[in-house]
């Protein structure tokens, strides 16, 4: 398992050890991790070595904390997820998986079936041409699909989004969105993620061109027209 | 008579603060909801309050001084902020932050304090100090030997209590509430009537002490009087019973002026009072309330008269009124009182304050509630401190203590401390590399170092020479303190906080070291990479040339954060192999206060890499901005430092930016209330919570007016922001404000 790990208090319920996967499919063109992306590098873990840092995590975790595995897109290696989540669980330890939710396979479905108690999906836009031109992939239904089997499943869901001027925020986005899920039992809350430049620098040590450069940040009033549109649909709306 | 209404105990029998504590609280599970707001008489006083500050401000840090009478229990009058809206009445002096002398600590230190705002003390007095009345400072002076005179000066042992009072006694502030104090006289005659010969020195010391701790009480009455009240009998009601407790700490802060003079754990105890009088629908909360925010405001007003050089180790005018709340009890219940979140609640009717000290004793087992509210108003105020209720409890053998000055356990009414000031372990690094020379001066301080010539320095060789410097230290450490404490005792001696003490109490002397994480770094960058010492023509080390990376202190990393915890060890076992005035029990803290500063002026070079004049991180915590992997990371290094080593206690000063708690209040508290669970879980001693963003102090140096009671914690303590010196507050910005988790 390749990783690099730290905490965090904004990757699932309470605090979180977060285990960051090497390799991503996608190119976002905000990722916050560009240095993710690429299949090879990171550091390789042995899972019960995980499980052991994790254990010694495990007084910080308080009731609601525990280990979210995020990336890069982490289940690229769902394979080797199941055996880390497995043995987390029998610890008693809160497990949350952090995703594009673009891979549905037997692992991924085992992941979210038995040992995922957590799935943040990240839905990036609601149309066929922005999802590409935001991730360099196309077929958005491929993370839908994902929702609809997490939903069956009938196990806790939030959804995550990103929030770009005049890219993600126009309002009919956030409606189409929240007419899209709002009958879906499983999801607690979607979470806005307000966009920041805080990635460019990484972009641009990797040699890359930082595409979004044009884009700007939200203003606090743009945050709340995005936050009070959700609200028609969602249980609860958090403004990371 | 009231009293009687009382579940009953031997605390009837004998005065046993504990037993009737512990026989009559009523422990609170609740939320913050309760709680009210500042009465308008409170407003009208803390007005008058914040107006007497500033001028305080405006005037270069002092309001006024009393420059004909000396200090004394009952040596001045009455005196009110404005009498007719005063429900707790009491000042050290006869008018609002008027500042007085206490000469018995060092007459040559008052007469300085005076001069810098002008000032000079009346003649009379002036010729009686210097002709006929000895002081604390003149005896410690006259048994001072060369060695330590030398060490001293050259900054090895800093901070030493020989020309101010030692402070961190705490008298059991309760036992006037309680008992009254005829009743308090008549046991300590009893115990006069038993301190039976021979008469060898102990035994007449102590007649002698507590002869003067009757006066002392003697005294107290007489003080009482001077506003109407009668402390020889037991406080009647809650109004009194905080009334009586007042008055028995300002006996102690008119006669003393020692660095911390800590209040102990009243909260739960008066809470008693007021649970019966509400109860009793004698009272309403507000009324409550009011007792406790005035309570609060005058000891926010405490001060006494420094000299400016006091302000480079003490920055920022403190006191340490420190005040212990929560905890539990070691029958399993909570010592968490609605009475501990109403003195929490004064920093929001009256606005933050670093005074009183306000340290939660935590506990696993602490209500969630309180919790909860103390996360939230650590978050809010950055005023409170948080020590591990469940570590010193077990380790300590008491469920009744307060906490001394910054950080340290003291037994209530049981157990004394002696304030050991602290010895800077970096420079003493520094003797083991130049042959036992001061790296400035090139004076020899220790033999039995060998010259370092080689061109790499070598991990073990470093180790023995370092060994040999750290006993060195120590015994020159330990002389000092020796003689100190004696003269203290004779010269200065606390009757006002002895006599609330039983007779005889255990005592244990605090020593401290400053410089922890530069030592670990500096191993670590021996041990792991390749460290070139440059050498002058002296052969004194002036720099240091590092070759690779090496782990560094604040990163949960093992290879360096044993080198920490090691080095705490064997220092402190060098200190218990030596023998303590009055038997006291050797202990140690990691503690710096604001002295980091000046003890990175007095420190040449290091192999960490650190230049010469860099200040030292505070207490126990990592050098600033390494500790570069988040702040759970950090915690974890410093947790490692043994609790058994380190008795006196180990400071941790922790910044973080409010978002990398959470994204909302609610979030943030939950988390702040885990991470202090996961840390003490961890056994750590102490932290220090700042929720802050870095602009906001930048902000705060810029336009000082703007933020009177901006309060930040430094080590074991807080400060108005705006009473730091530039460079102090320089220092805090650059310490490490953890952006992530
Ligand atoms: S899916 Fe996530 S990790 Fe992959 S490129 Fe997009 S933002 Fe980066």
């Amino acid at each position: 398992m390749h990783s690099i790990e730290s905490f965090g208090t904004h990757d699932g319920p309470g605090i979180r050890w977060v285990v960051f996967l090497q390799g991503c499919k996608l190119k976002c063109l905000y990722c916050h991790n560009p240095d993710t992306i690429e299949t090879s590098g990171g550091t390789e873990y042995d899972i019960e070595e995980l499980v052991q840092m994790a254990l010694k995590m495990k007084p910080y975790f308080g009731k609601k904390g525990g280990v979210t595995v995020s990336g890069g897109e982490p289940l690229l290696q769902a394979k080797e997820i199941i055996p880390f989540f497995k043995r987390l669980k029998e610890e008693g330890i809160h497990t949350n998986i952090d995703t594009n939710g673009r891979i549905l396979n037997s692992f991924s479905k085992e992941l979210l079936d038995d040992y995922a108690d957590l799935v943040m999906l990240d839905i990036k836009h609601m149309t066929e041409e922005g999802y590409l031109a935001l991730t360099g992939v196309s077929c958005k239904e491929t993370t839908f699909n994902f929702a609809a089997y997490r939903e069956a499943s009938g196990k806790a869901m939030w959804l995550r989004y990103v929030l770009i001027p005049g890219i993600t925020n126009q309002p009919e986005l956030l409606h189409a969105m929240g007419k899209y899920f709002k009958d879906y039992q499983t999801i607690e809350k979607i979470e806005i993620q307000p966009y920041h430049k805080l990635g460019v620098h990484k972009w641009e040590a990797l040699g890359w061109d930082y595409q979004l450069k044009e884009a700007r940040e939200n203003t606090p009033e743009e945050l709340i027209a995005a936050s009070d549109i959700l609200k028609n649909y969602f249980k609860k709306v958090k403004i990371n | 008579m009231k009293i009687k209404t009382f579940n009953t105990g031997i605390w009837e029998k004998t005065i046993n603060l504990r037993d009737f504590v512990t026989k009559n609280i009523t422990p609170y599970h609740g939320t913050y909801d309760f709680l009210e707001g500042p009465s308008e008489k409170t407003l009208k006083l803390w007005d008058i309050c914040k107006q007497g500050t500033k001028e305080e401000r405006q005037r270069n840090g002092v309001h006024s001084v009393d420059t004909d009478i000396v200090s004394g229990i009952n040596a001045f009058q009455a005196g009110y902020i404005d009498r007719e809206n005063e429900v707790i009445v009491g000042l050290q002096t006869d008018a609002l932050l008027k500042r007085s002398m206490k000469p018995f600590g060092g007459f040559k230190v008052v007469e300085k304090a005076l001069s810098e705002h002008g000032l000079k003390p009346n003649n009379q007095l002036s010729e009686l100090f210097t002709k006929y009345v000895k002081s604390h400072n003149d005896g410690v002076f006259d048994a001072y030997t060369d060695e330590i005179r030398k060490f001293r000066s050259l900054g090895f042992l800093t901070g030493l209590p020989d020309n101010y009072a030692r402070g961190r006694i705490i008298g059991d502030y309760r036992r006037i509430a309680l008992y009254g104090v005829t009743r308090l006289i008549e046991a300590k005659k009893q115990d006069l009537a038993n301190i039976a010969g021979p008469m060898s020195d102990n035994v007449i010391r102590l007649r002698e002490e507590v002869s003067e701790q009757i006066k002392a009480l003697k005294e107290i009455v007489g003080m009482g009087k001077s506003y109407g009240l009668d402390l020889s009998r037991p406080a009647e009601n809650a109004q009194e019973a905080v009334q009586w407790t007042y008055m028995s700490y300002l006996a102690a802060v008119k006669e003393q002026d020692g660095a911390a003079m800590s209040l102990g754990n009243v909260s739960s105890f008066l809470d008693i009072f007021i649970q019966r009088d509400l109860e009793d629908g004698i009272i309403t909360e507000v009324e409550a309330q009011e007792y406790i925010d005035q309570f609060v405001m005058k000891l926010r007003m405490v001060r006494h008269l420094r000299m400016e050089a006091y302000d480079e180790i003490f920055a920022g005018d403190p006191t340490w009124v420190t005040e212990a709340i929560g905890g539990m009890l070691e029958d399993g219940r909570t010592k968490v009182t609605k009475t501990s979140f109403r003195f929490l609640n004064t920093l929001y009717n009256l606005g933050a304050s670093p005074e009183p000290n306000i340290t939660i004793l935590w506990s696993e087992n602490l209500p969630q509630n309180f919790k909860n509210y103390c996360a939230k108003v650590s978050i809010d105020t950055s005023s409170i401190q948080f020590e591990n209720d469940d570590l010193m409890r077990s380790k300590r053998g008491s469920d009744d203590y307060g906490i001394a000055c910054c950080v340290s356990f003291q037994e209530l009414g049981k157990s004394i401390q002696f304030f050991g000031a602290r010895t800077n372990l970096a420079k003493t690094l520094l003797l083991a590399l130049n042959g036992g020379r001061c790296e400035f001066t090139g004076t020899q301080m220790i033999d039995g170092i060998p010259v370092y010539t080689d061109e790499y320095l070598d991990f073990d060789k470093v180790m023995d020479n370092f060994r040999i410097a750290m006993k060195e230290v120590a015994r020159v450490y330990n002389d000092s303190m020796n003689i100190i404490h004696y003269m203290h005792d004779k010269y200065y001696y606390e009757k006002a906080q002895m006599a609330l003490i039983d007779t005889n109490p255990s005592i244990n002397i605090a020593y401290g070291i400053a410089g922890l994480s530069i030592v670990a770094d500096s191993l670590s960058a021996i041990k792991h990479a390749k460290v070139k010492p440059i050498r002058n023509e002296e052969g004194l080390t002036v720099d240091f040339q590092i070759e690779g990376e090496f782990p560094k202190y604040g990163n949960d990393d093992d290879r360096v954060d044993f080198l920490a915890s090691n080095a705490v060890a064997e220092f402190n076992n060098e200190l218990k192999k030596l023998p303590v005035y009055k038997d006291a029990e050797p202990t140690m803290s990691v503690l710096t206060i604001t002295s980091n500063v000046s003890y990175g002026k007095k420190t040449g070079a290091t192999p960490d890499g650190r230049a010469q004049g860099v200040p030292f991180a505070p207490g126990a915590n990592p050098m600033h901005g390494r500790d570069c992997n988040g702040a759970i990371a950090s915690l974890n290094s410093v947790s490692k430092i043994n609790y058994d080593d380190s008795k006196d206690g180990i400071s941790n000063t922790f910044s973080i930016v409010p978002k990398s708690l959470g994204s909302d209040e609610e979030e943030q508290i939950e988390n702040l209330a885990t991470t202090l669970d996961g840390y003490f879980s961890r056994n750590a001693q102490h932290l220090n919570v700042n929720v802050l963003n870095k602009e906001m102090l930048l902000d705060a140096m810029e336009n000082p007016d703007e933020y009177p009671q901006l309060t930040i914690r430094v080590s074991g303590y807080a400060v108005n922001f705006v009473r730091l010196t530039k460079e102090q507050q320089l220092e805090v910005i650059t310490r490490s404000f953890h952006e992530s988790m």
